[in-house]
């Protein structure tokens, strides 16, 4: 109610039109440790510049958003969109924490994912290239070109709107924070995120230990039981959570994720090499 | 061929390079990438036809979370010179193609290990707040994956042969290829516990569990995981006394319709 309107932390035209270009570069920097923590970072970078004046705020921001990010990139415009109001919001004064924007991050990220890559992927691509491939094969310069403009036009128009719905909505939920409606959705985006986060770290990692441990032959048939079968029974994913729950140890004992990260290529590599991890 | 085409080449292998990674335009995908090489090389109908023979094929080349597909950029611009100037036919050219895809997806896990270090210099520039910096970092690790097409199709359109690139993929100890994708399947973890030690509430970890279990026993998509997980979500913070004691001080009515204005909000968001 009391904050005044601040012209110069309104986000200009300009800085959403900057924000919708980096967004078509959002896998430029893909890489295992964070897939798309510095794009995302650089996605924000015009919202950071408008909305913290101080060097410590920026610091601050820049770093919470050079953490994991991955969905499919299609549809990242609504998370960009929110996470942009919230640092607006955070940046005004309401007091909006670091962990709601990271939940909200994160349980966005995994369900449009769910949504995009069937979507993009599963459905229009395969659909587009074939129809492309087919007018190509009958010798017409309209299959390259039909699935390029339609692709394209429908990839950027996701960007587009996706963008300015979650801006939207996300500027809309700030303007509502008031009374106990903040520690809810922070609490509430915590729940889902950390939800969510349990979900991924079984989806999306692949730990395979083909160690074998017993080989029993019953009546002439013979069953190899190896450490992934007994780790699947108990529960499928186990090693990636263990693998997980390690990390999160060693970080809070602050060591280096650098030297986590070449301890893990060295662990793929030894055990690639002994037959122990396939 | 003339230096002009190898420059073309060369600058055009890099794009797709690029959009292989970025996998927005799709210029990486066979349809474009055999008919603008078809055009640089001189033959634009065999490019063509290349082309949609290889998309055919390539249809359900997919990078699904963090996993990574064949890489069709590659396959699609070394099969296209092999077929115009090595003079190969089609089938030859696709038959090129598929053990070119896999190698490719090889130095695709190689770039994408590389660019980890441009991942851990931007967290150096932001401790300075170099905005610039970061964003030049961003767009420089787009490089290291144009150069990863570019610089093989290059020399097999120098030497047109395709033995060459086969050789020298092979001269890699197939131990470290083997194990850096074995380990790209799980570096992830890193990047997972660091978001999860910013997100950890400790009260709240149950949860987090709860979704790992589920995550491995439910054959759900990720949206459905998402709606179980916004149930939870709701459930927990209307169930929660902690926030029922302020909401009777309130005006009861009033905060109670704006939670439900959230919640309407959060569900649009998931659509």
């Amino acid at each position: 109610m009391t904050t005044v309107k601040d012209e110069k932390t309104d986000l200009t035209k300009k800085d959403i039109m900057q924000t919708f270009i980096f967004e078509n570069f959002q896998q430029a920097s893909f890489n295992y440790e964070t897939i798309h923590g510095l794009a995302f970072c650089v996605d924000m970078i015009p919202t950071i510049r408008r909305v913290y004046k101080t060097k410590d705020e920026q610091v601050k921001a820049l770093k919470r958003h050079l953490v994991f990010f991955n969905t499919t990139p299609a549809v990242c415009g609504p998370i960009v969109g929110v996470t942009m109001a919230l640092e607006k919001g955070k940046a005004s004064g309401e007091d909006i924490d670091e962990s709601t924007i990271q939940s909200l991050k994160v349980g966005l990220m995994g369900p449009l994912a769910g949504v995009g890559d069937p979507l993009m992927w599963g459905t229009l691509r395969p659909i587009l290239a074939a129809l492309g491939a087919s007018l190509a094969l009958s010798g017409s310069w309209f299959g390259p070109l039909i699935f390029f403009l339609a692709f394209n036009g429908v990839r950027l128009s996701l960007k587009w709107y996706g963008l300015q719905i979650g801006l939207n909505r996300g500027l809309g939920l700030v303007k509502d924070i008031s009374g106990n409606l903040l520690p809810k959705l922070t609490e509430g985006a915590s729940v889902l995120g950390l939800f969510i986060m349990g979900v991924l770290v079984n989806k999306w990692t692949t730990i395979n230990i083909p160690l074998v441990i017993s080989k029993t032959t019953v009546a002439g048939k013979t069953t190899i039981t190896t450490l992934q079968n007994i780790l699947d029974e108990l529960c499928p994913g186990l090693p990636a959570l263990g693998l997980t729950v390690l990390m999160m140890y060693l970080l809070r004992k602050k060591v280096n994720p650098i030297i986590l990260i070449f301890a893990l290529f060295a662990v793929g590599i030894i055990g690639y090499g002994f037959g122990i991890l396939k | 061929m003339s230096v002009i085409q190898i420059i073309l080449v060369f600058i055009w292998s890099s794009i797709t390079g690029a959009g292989s990674v970025l996998d927005e335009f799709q210029t990486h995908r066979p349809l474009i990438a055999c008919s603008v090489m078809g055009i640089i090389l001189g033959d634009p109908a065999k490019g063509l036809i290349l082309g949609g023979t290889l998309e055919l094929i390539a249809l359900g080349w997919m990078n699904i979370g963090a996993a990574q597909s064949p890489d069709s950029a590659l396959a699609s611009t070394i099969a296209t010179i092999l077929v115009i100037i090595g003079g190969q036919d089609i089938q030859k050219g696709i038959a090129i193609a598929l053990p070119v895809a896999a190698a490719g997806q090889v130095l695709t896990v190689f770039a994408r290990t590389i660019t980890v270090i441009f991942q851990h210099a931007a967290v150096k520039m932001a401790e300075e707040a170099k905005f610039n910096k970061i964003i030049a970092l961003h767009f420089s690790a787009l490089f290291v994956q144009a150069l990863r097409v570019s610089i093989p199709t290059t020399i097999v359109a120098i030497f047109v042969s395709p033995d060459m690139v086969k050789t020298m993929l092979n001269a890699l100890p197939a131990v470290v290829t083997g194990g850096l994708t074995v380990a790209g399947g799980f570096i992830v973890v890193v990047g997972y516990a660091m978001i999860l030690n910013m997100m950890s509430v400790k009260y709240l970890m149950p949860f987090f569990y709860l979704g790992f279990v589920l995550g491995g026993y439910l054959k759900l998509s990720l949206l459905a995981f998402g709606v179980v997980g916004l149930v939870f979500a709701i459930i927990y913070v209307q169930l929660n006394p902690k926030f029922s004691l302020p909401n009777l001080k309130n005006n009861a009515n009033g905060s109670k319709n704006l939670n439900q204005e959230s919640e309407l909000a959060d569900d649009e968001l998931e659509d």
